[in-house]
């Protein structure tokens, strides 16, 4: 089996969940090419080169990739499917907009946001917000792939492969790029973190969250939300935390006034350690919180700051 | 201008689900159904859409068994003015739905398509982008806002990281994000009026699509259990437990 994976980057770095989709990629097959398509990218063809267990890179670089829009990667990575069996991308916003259209353009199935390889053609996947998993089993002769990056270890990076630079063969589209707003931090990033503070309804309000904040910097730990208090607009919405948002699998994760519905819990209950601070003794996070602290979030939080 | 709503059937998105005890899938007899609630939100959109003169038409479709004819009175009720029920068996993958709809786009001769991001059952997340491939149109996914001005089409779309806006020439498909809008509840004589609308049930031959499978699901399995915790008493015995038994802080 020939595995073409698709590097997530933003011209300038590499992804690291990228290193995880390679460490699920190698459980199929050790011939694996890195695939990186971008404009001026060559420092992310230069890092893609170090990750054990590939073995050649394939760097498109030209100025009409420059915003990855999948109507214009699609096409060319369909192309270069027709000599492989699989295709791996993250499950992340550009994977989940990007494989899909590769899959059709390769007149195949999709297979998405795998948590474990069982062989080649065979994966499990979480359905309804992870309360079942599925196995499922691929009679395609290419398997198109998104990865759930938290499921998977990253790989080491000690290697030195050949990049192979190819010309592109842009397609024209009709897409136009007007603005990105990043949500600017300084914070870890949410889906890779260690440790993660995720506030909810129960925070009250956007000002409140600074208690939040400040619990974070102690911890050195990502900021995360309920859809709830994104709905009331405390925090940015790509903090959301759950089924329609980030899946995180961190060490520690601390829920704080947030009651735990089904959608939120699909986010992170695969968290090692869990810790839910909250008024309401019957709140369903209390069932999958391996600490429980039930209380008023503004004694509990400035005390909790102060003792760690 | 037309507009094409798929919308699906699924398990009410508050009911805990519960899996088979011979693992072949999730308990569906006697259980709740609804529209996805990104579908409706999908219905909700177009029917703005209508409200604002921009859309002429908004058609619903919705491929599975019978059943699914009841979540298609409901979107006609929220507003559309048509819909089709494509009959064949509940569990068809994405890329045959994607070829349904592209036959029925094409059919109808609809320019814009919105879709909801994913369904809460499946969560596969792929039927916009795949019906995007087949049809050659651009995809605005995860959309959170969405304005349309004759030709133009700008959407901000909800990306890792932040917000991103684009702006596309129609045709084009759109899959809606949680944000997009806050859904209306049918009135009692909407549902009314809707049961005069009319619903038309057509098979996926008449399409010229051939209803196959590219994969088998071999086994579904709850999730493990998470051992049950400990409630504490205070902030000290917190953090003790998490230094000295956790030991996830230093």
């Amino acid at each position: 089996m020939k595995n073409l994976i698709i590097a997530e980057h933003d011209n300038h770095q590499l992804h690291a969940d990228t290193l995880k989709v390679v460490s699920a990629a190698t459980q199929t097959s050790q011939d694996n090419t890195l695939l990186v398509m971008g404009s001026q990218c060559d420092a992310v063809a230069q890092q893609a080169s170090q990750i054990d267990g590939i073995s050649q890179v394939i760097c498109i670089d030209d100025p009409a990739y420059v915003h990855q829009f999948a109507e214009s990667l699609a096409p060319t990575i369909a192309n270069m499917a027709k000599e492989y069996q699989g295709v791996w991308c993250c499950s992340s916003s550009k994977g989940k907009d990007l494989a899909p259209r590769v899959a059709a353009k390769c007149g195949v199935g999709q297979i998405s946001d795998i948590v474990q390889v069982i062989d080649e053609n065979t994966f499990i996947r979480p359905i309804y917000a992870g309360n079942a998993f599925a196995k499922v089993t691929s009679h395609d002769d290419l398997r198109v792939v998104t990865v759930r990056a938290s499921a998977f270890e990253v790989v080491e990076c000690n290697n030195q492969v050949d990049i192979i630079y190819q010309q592109a063969t842009p397609h024209s589209h009709s897409v136009e790029l007007v603005s990105i707003d990043k949500t600017e931090s300084a914070r870890p990033e949410l889906t890779a973190a260690e440790v993660v503070i995720s506030g909810g309804r129960g925070v009250g309000s956007k000002e409140n969250f600074a208690l939040i904040e400040q619990l974070a910097d102690k911890l050195g730990a990502a900021i995360g939300a309920s859809r709830a208090a994104v709905d009331a607009g405390f925090v940015a919405n790509d903090l959301q935390v759950g089924q329609t948002g980030k899946i995180v699998a961190p060490k520690l994760y601390i829920a704080v006034g947030i009651s735990g519905a089904i959608q939120h819990l699909a986010g992170m209950k695969e968290s090692k350690v869990i810790v839910a601070i909250n008024k309401d003794p019957e709140s369903p996070i209390f069932e999958v919180a391996d600490y429980g602290l039930v209380g008023d979030l503004f004694e509990i939080l400035p005390q909790l700051i102060e003792q760690l | 201008m037309k507009i094409v709503v798929p919308i699906k059937r699924v398990i009410d998105p508050y009911i805990k689900v519960r899996v088979k005890a011979d693992n072949s899938g999730v308990e569906t007899n006697n259980v709740k159904m609804t529209i996805n609630p990104f579908c409706e939100i999908a219905v909700e959109e177009a029917v703005r859409l209508k409200e604002q003169g921009i859309a002429d038409e908004i058609i619903v479709v919705c491929a599975g068994e019978k059943q699914c004819r009841e979540q298609l009175r409901t979107a006609l009720a929220l507003g559309a003015d048509r819909a089709i029920h494509v009959d064949t068996h509940n569990n068809i993958e994405p890329l045959i739905v994607a070829k349904l709809l592209a036959a029925i786009v094409e059919q109808e001769k609809a320019s814009l398509v919105i879709t909801g991001k994913q369904s809460i059952d499946t969560d596969n997340n792929q039927v916009a982008q795949m019906l995007a491939a087949l049809l050659d149109w651009p995809q605005a996914t995860f959309a959170s806002n969405i304005s349309i001005n004759q030709q133009q089409m700008e959407v901000v779309r909800e990306v890792d990281g932040g917000l991103m806006t684009v702006t596309m020439t129609l045709p084009a498909v759109v899959s809606t994000d949680l944000r997009l809008n806050e859904p209306r509840f049918a009135s009692l004589p909407n549902i009314m009026k809707a049961k005069r609308k009319s619903l038309d049930t057509i098979s996926a031959d008449s399409l010229g699509v051939e209803v196959t499978y590219s994969q088998t699901i071999t086994e579904v399995t709850p999730p493990q259990a998470r051992k049950s915790g400990v409630k504490v008493e205070s902030v000290s015995e917190l953090v003790d437990k998490l230094r000295n038994e956790a030991k996830v802080i230093v």
